[in-house]
Formats: structure tokens, sequence, C-alpha cells
């Protein structure tokens, strides 16, 4: 059970708030001789495994480390290029560690603004009269809630599929985020949240709601 | 479980929508559809086409860990939308009440029983495009409209 991350969107689809409270981690690490029997391939500024899924490291996971150093993309700490380096026989064996590539900021406001417009599309596609739009997703590894409020800002959640409680969760964030945000006389509207009194009460709310929704009725 | 709260409500089918891998509309039909979506139907297709496709590209992005089956179903404050996928690309796509629980096995049923046996198989039916084969279009209807959600509500 856990809540995995919090989104916070404003009317015209941006990203105002972002939170990763939980995530699982699944990352694999194996030491490699020369050559390397994974095909590695450079995909948006990351090296990602194409072919050769084996011992938990899957096709799509990227390369996170290098013999313990952490890479930046398709770079290596020391500034080279991951795969320049690993097609160097001189620098064998290796340790490499594979996982789920994380997702950059600049990657979470993509996403935001796709929400936007998936909550949207869903409202119009509706065979029914006067349908919101997309209030929970679900998919085998994780649900999505979706809040919209009267203004327009929509409160996303991420939790595990058995996750109880998220509706009144929701809720409780649009009480904190009216309590600590809007009566901030220093945020601005639409802006992204810098309040540290906002922060706080939001990891306050999400650990009671997660101890709570373990017995919670589903939502 | 959560879904038996609202199962108290006439339980019913909207509509549903078949695609191929290519985004091809092999199939719609619609039985309790109280709003169009006030476009040409090419267009609808093609706009849940899409939104589909995004959905699928969004949710394996967000997704904390390794997916398997990927997206399973959305639901707004009217409807909810379930869909299934099979590992060649063809999609099944079913618009329900909100009362209607996981249907995976509905929906499989559609492509294997169906859609395989009828279209598929049928040497007349060419892939790609459209199904023209009324024995599918009526199967599809009579088996749709047996199933212990499909309520026969006027609309």
């Amino acid at each position: 059970m856990a809540i995995f991350s919090v989104y916070v969107v404003n009317k015209a689809g941006g990203l105002i708030y972002q939170l990763d409270n939980y995530a699982p981690r699944a990352e694999a690490e194996k030491t490699f001789s020369y050559p390397l029997d994974l095909l590695l391939k450079l995909h948006d500024e990351r090296v990602l495994v194409a072919f050769g899924q084996r011992d938990g490291i899957r096709v799509g996971h990227a390369v996170l480390s290098i013999n313990g150093v952490d890479v930046n993309g398709k770079y290596t700490a020391e500034g080279k290029e991951v795969l320049e380096y690993l097609g160097n026989p001189a620098n064998y064996p290796v340790s490499i560690r594979f996982g789920r590539p994380r997702l950059t900021s600049n990657e979470k406001l993509m996403l935001a603004s796709m929400f936007h417009s998936l909550f949207a599309i869903g409202s119009q596609l509706s065979p029914e009269l006067g349908s919101s739009g997309i209030e929970m997703l679900e998919t085998d590894t994780f649900k999505l809630h979706c809040f919209q409020t009267l203004t327009g800002i929509k409160f996303v959640v991420l939790a595990d599929p058995r996750q109880g409680g998220i509706d009144s969760l929701l809720r409780k964030i649009y009480e904190i985020y009216s309590d600590f945000a809007l009566k901030n006389p220093f945020y601005s509207l639409e802006m992204p949240i810098r309040c540290e009194l906002f922060d706080q009460n939001l990891k306050l709310a999400l650990e009671v709601a997660e101890k709570a929704g373990t017995f919670g009725p589903g939502s | 479980m959560p879904h038996f709260e609202l199962s108290a409500f006439l339980m019913t089918v909207h509509n549903l929508y078949l695609f191929d891998r290519d985004g091809v509309c092999l199939h719609y039909s619609e039985w309790h559809r109280k709003k169009q979506a006030g476009i040409p139907k090419e267009e609808e297709y093609k706009l849940m086409y899409g939104m589909l496709f995004s959905i699928r590209s969004f949710v394996s992005k967000m997704s904390p860990v390794d997916m398997k089956d990927g997206f399973l179903a959305f639901q707004t404050s009217r409807y909810k939308l379930h869909y299934y996928e099979t590992p060649t690309g063809v999609k099944v796509v079913m618009n329900t009440d909100l009362g209607v629980g996981p249907i995976r096995d509905v929906l499989h049923h559609i492509y294997s029983g169906l859609y395989v046996e009828l279209v598929v198989k049928n040497p007349l039916c060419p892939l790609g495009q459209t199904v023209q084969s009324e024995l599918f279009r009526s199967r599809l209807d009579a088996y749709i409209r047996s199933l212990p959600f499909f309520s026969a509500r006027a609309g």
C-alpha cells in the first residue's frame, strides 16, 4: 500500500506542484565483461536497454550508474559518453546498475499538461450527458485519481491500486492548498507553489492517508 | 470491494469500439448512448484512438514499476471506459455505466470468441478495414445484450 506521487495542475495545464512520496525500487546491478551482451540505445537523452532482457534487467530500463558512480542522462559523472565508455574494452569488467528511468522535471511538466488534455477529451467523448473529465484511471500497477475544483485546478494522486481513502485525501489536499498556498500573501495564483507549510502539511496528510487507507473502503 | 455500492442502479453498456493496430476503426456499435460527440463519426474514432494512444504512453511513463497489462480502465463522473489490448495491437474499448467492475474476460471474449472466429478466420473478410460481416455484427450484438450488466433500459 502506498501513495506514489502528487501533482497539482493549474487551469491552463501547467504543473504547479509535484511531490514524489514513495518510489518502489526496481533496480538490478550486474558485472559485465567485454563484449556487453545487452543492446543499449540512446533514447530521449538516456541510455536504455533495447534488447537482451535478463536477470531483472528489462527492455526500457536505463543505465543508472556505472561502477557505483551515478550516470546523468547519457554522460557519466566524468562527462564521458556512456555508450562510448561501454564500447571501450579497456574499461571492463564493469558493474552497471539498471532500473526504470526516473522522470525528469521536464517530463513531469509534459505529463501534467498531457493529462490536462486527456481529461478534456475524456469528457468530450462521453456517451452520457454532463460528464466530467477523467476522475480515476486504472492500470495494473497503479491508480491515478484526479479531483478538479470549481476553479479548474486539478489535484492528481498516483497510488497503489489497493490503496483506499483517496477521495477524502484529494479533498484534504484541496483544503491544504487553500489554507497554506492561497492564504499565503507571497503566493501568486497559477504559479508554482513554494510554501513550506504547504509541503509539511501535505506530507503529513499523505502519511495519515497511507495508514488509514489500508483498512478503509476501496475508493 | 467498491463496485457493489453502485450496482443498485441500472447498469448498462453505452458503446463499443474495435481498433486494429494501425488505428483503423474495425467496428463500432452503440446501445444506450445519450450524447454524441458532436463531430463526424470518422473524426470521433480518430479522437478516441488518439486519446487511447496518448493514455498508453502517459501511463507507461507514469508507472512507478514495470507494467504487464498496462492501462485497464478509466472513469469520469458519468461513464467508465474499459480497455483491452491484444499482443497484436487489436484494441477493444467498451464504455459502460460506473457500476460495472473489471470486464477483461468480456473484452477478451469479444476478441477471441467473436473477432478471431468470425472475422480473422473468414477468408471473405479483408483485414485492416471496417468489418462488413453481418454475422459478426449480429453475434456481437447478441453477446452484448446477453451480458449480466446490460440492462434493457429504454434509450
